[in-house]
């Protein structure tokens, strides 16, 4: 017996793949209940009770093994490549038994692969419940595959799985299901002797795939070209007769093996819901009443504590100020890292609440729901309905939403699904828009309940969908393609959200916004402090020298004195410098220069924003005052004019630029890994910069 | 008839396509000569529509369906 085990889950989409993974691994592979929320191969590893390493590959889900998106070509490519380094020792199909017919499809197909394999015949409970028979043991013998009944969501079954993993024989010992040379035997044929293949059904399906794989040479590839036009290969036909003659093929296994008595229970719920939530006038006034209620509920429960963690870093700032040596060091914790933290960690309770929230709609199914319904409009500004998902996503994050985009087929909608998600507001912006919304908008309730400061909020995430759709629209006329898309989808049942998956998912994502964003705060905030500390040649003597002078002693109080001094020694720091470098073109949008270094500074990630802010304000600041964040800038006064910096004018202005410009290193990277193409991030930030700088024009002019 | 024009609770049976592109991927879907299908909803806009059809729910584009012959 080897030491080590690699197996792979392959099945339909939304069958239980990841969370048969996670049950395996103990890993929190992301599952909801959509197809094709996983889009890119997952490792993880597992002990059998022989104590065999047992390396788990959770693959995304597909309905077959001719790829229709781009997500799915990583199946074949790892079942058929020998040398991939995924390639398994044995292939567990996850099927989900309410719905054998269309899941045994790939199995027939896996089956013809020649690999070992095993079933995991999942949702038993839901087949349970749906007066159907099935005769689990007559499945087996007649496919001679092992057949395990699981119930992954429940971890019913997983012994039992792991028991048929480690007993699993090394050979393929499934029953044929179908003659595959008759489909095409002389391609076959030439095919098996070009590449050394001796199973004739991978040879059929390179005979498919071949142009897309990419373990074939260019010298392979154009002989094979050659081949098919010899022996006059017809892609579709060929498809066509294969997948017929395999349903033949499992209407005969599941009708000694499967006996329908009724519809299924589950599914008369889900559209009794569905009734309702995709009515032709309430499916919308419902969708939006979904949007807004969690955006009040983001706003409210988050207030209390977020107040707690203000406090929290307010008493560590006075803490430190007091027990720590007064020196550089000191202020470098304190006024750079620990107050750029602060202005940061604060936004937790929102963020995790927001991730909750959006992890709710996924695993409930209402997410397909809404693809249904968006789909007519989606389709008129160049979009699918399927966009609808990682542009709610979006509301999160654009990164994994980008790579989400993978499950739509068609290059064209799938472009400009790319181009447009990080219109979407996502969760950095949460702070930015957070924080000047509070210091502008008052605190007010309209019509005895909606919070003013929450509608602001709200509205700027319907226009930044509503921006995303325009954008798409222009898009749709410049972006040339043939291909036509469709909308061909699963809908799947209603299930509960699972809280503990909720729970895991607000968790990972405050933990990964605690250290990704905590990272860069920190360097930056370091990076910043120096640069606000520290000014070029003699200017800060100068201004030493400025303030020692008699005159300006007996004109101002020393508390004056030192204040006025601080300032303008940042004014004449190196990051001072820098930001007045850049005024002069910021001036139009309201901006003044210490905005103008916060710019600077989050150009990479736009979460550095509150925290350059709370460092900036803090370094010019009266280190004996301590005030949080927003007191500080609430009181921030322009040096030239002394009016306050932050009006309606200029917050909402800043808010408009923060909507539209990419401010995003991560996103950038993500799109130029999708699209193989460094043209397109390069687009998308230059449209972005502009949408940014006129909105923020626009806004400010109108608004000052 | 073809499954465009079938209205919202009717029930018809495959019975061949007339698009060969998109009858690989219907059928991979499920949807295959012979099967019964039932029009469940159709989205607010008119399109695209959900189908039953052996045993789970499908959505499809009104242009899709229109590929779709009844018996
Ligand atoms: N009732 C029931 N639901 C289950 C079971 N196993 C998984 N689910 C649910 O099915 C849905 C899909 O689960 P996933 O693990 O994300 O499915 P997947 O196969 O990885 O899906 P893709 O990555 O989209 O291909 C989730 O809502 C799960 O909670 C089960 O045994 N019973
Ligand atoms: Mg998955």
């Amino acid at each position: 017996m080897k030491d080590r085990l690699r197996i792979a889950l392959v099945g339909n989409p939304n069958t239980g793949k990841s969370t048969i993974f996670n049950a395996l691994t103990g890993l929190n592979q992301k599952v909801g209940n959509f197809p094709g929320v996983t889009v890119d191969k997952k490792i993880g590893f597992s002990k059998l009770a022989n104590n065999t390493t047992l390396e788990v590959v959770d693959l995304p889900g597909t309905y077959s093994l001719y790829p229709k998106s781009v997500d799915e070509t990583i199946v074949f490519e790892v079942l058929s490549d020998k040398n991939n380094p995924s390639h398994p020792d044995l292939v567990l199909i996850v099927a989900d038994a309410t719905n054998l017919k269309r899941n045994l499809l790939l199995y027939t197909q896996i089956a013809d692969l020649g690999l070992p394999i095993i079933i995991a015949l999942n949702m038993m409970d839901l087949a349970a419940k749906s007066n159907m028979d099935i005769d689990v043991d007559g499945l087996a013998k007649r496919l001679n595959v092992p057949v395990v009944p699981i119930a992954a969501r429940k971890t019913q079954g997983i012994e039992e799985l792991k028991k048929a993993i480690q007993y699993h024989s090394n050979q393929p010992f499934q029953t044929p299901t179908i003659d595959i040379e008759i489909i095409a035997p002389d391609l076959i044929k030439s095919i098996s002797e070009e590449l050394n293949i001796d199973n004739p059904y991978v040879a059929l399906q390179i005979a498919h795939q071949y142009q897309n794989l990419r373990y074939l040479t260019k010298a392979q590839i154009s002989q094979i070209e050659t081949f098919e036009k010899q022996y006059d290969f017809h892609s579709q036909k060929s498809q066509a007769a294969e997948t017929i003659a395999r349903y033949n093929f499992i209407n005969d296994v599941l009708l000694d093996t499967v006996k329908y008595n009724s519809v299924a229970l589950e599914e008369n719920i889900s559209n009794k819901i569905d009734h309702y939530l995709t009515h032709k006038i309430w499916g919308f006034v419902i969708f939006i009443a979904i949007l807004f209620a969690i955006f009040q509920s983001i706003f409210a429960w988050s207030e209390y504590p977020m107040f707690l963690i203000e406090n929290v870093f307010v008493w560590l700032a006075e803490v430190g100020h007091r027990y720590l040596p007064e020196g550089v060091l000191t202020n470098l914790l304190i006024d750079g890292v620990l107050a750029g933290l602060s202005g940061v960690m604060v936004f937790i309770p929102q963020i995790a609440l927001l991730f909750a929230f959006i992890s709710i709609l996924e695993d409930t199914g209402y997410m397909s729901r809404v693809t249904f319904m968006m789909d007519r409009l989606m389709r008129k500004v160049g979009l699918n309905g399927k966009s609808v998902v990682p542009m709610i996503g979006g509301l999160a994050c654009a990164v994994p939403s980008i790579m989400s985009t993978r499950t739509i087929e068609n290059w064209k909608e799938r472009i400009i699904t790319i181009m447009v998600t990080p219109l979407v507001s996502c969760s950095a912006r949460l702070p930015i828009y957070t924080l000047l919304i509070s210091l502008v908008v008052p605190k007010i309730y309209v019509l005895g309940f909606i919070n003013l400061q929450g509608l602001a909020l709200m509205s700027l995430y319907v226009m930044s969908i509503i921006a995303a759709i325009l954008v798409a629209w222009v898009m749709k006329g410049i972006i040339k393609s043939k291909a036509k898309g469709y909308f061909i989808m699963e809908l799947p049942v209603y299930r509960m959200p699972r809280w503990n998956n909720v729970g895991i998912t607000m968790f990972e994502s405050v933990r990964t916004f605690v250290t990704q964003a905590g990272k860069v705060i920190i360097a930056v905030s370091i990076v910043l402090w120096v640069l606000a500390s520290y000014g070029p040649s003699n200017r800060f003597e100068k201004i030493d020298e400025k303030y020692n002078s008699p005159s300006l002693l007996k004109k101002y109080s020393s508390v004056e004195i030192v204040r006025l001094k601080a300032s303008e020694k940042l004014e004449n720091s190196y990051a001072g410098v820098l930001g007045k470098s850049i005024e002069p073109s910021i001036k139009p949008l309201g901006f003044d220069w210490k905005i103008g270094i916060a710019l600077i500074t989050s150009f990479a990630a736009r979460e550095v924003f509150v925290g350059t802010m709370a460092t900036l304000y803090s370094v010019d600041g009266d280190a004996t005052k301590m005030e949080s964040v927003r007191e500080k800038m609430a009181g921030a006064k322009n040096t030239q004019t002394g009016l306050p910096v932050f009006t309606v004018a200029s917050a909402f202005s800043l808010m408009m630029f923060y909507a539209f410009a990419m401010q995003c290193m991560s996103t950038m990277a993500v799109v130029y890994r999708e699209t193989k193409n460094i043209k397109w991030p390069l687009i998308q930030f230059a449209y972005m910069l502009v949408l940014a700088y006129v909105a923020s024009f626009i806004v400010y002019q109108l608004l000052k | 008839m073809k499954l465009s024009q079938l209205k919202i609770g009717a029930i018809g049976i495959i019975k061949e396509f007339t698009d060969l592109e998109m009858s690989v991927k219907l059928m991979e879907m499920g949807c295959l000569p012979g099967e019964t299908i039932k029009v469940e909803r159709v989205a607010p806009f008119g399109d695209p529509i959900a189908i039953s059809v052996s045993g789970y729910q499908l959505s499809l584009r009104k242009l899709e369906a229109s590929t779709i012959e009844l018996i």
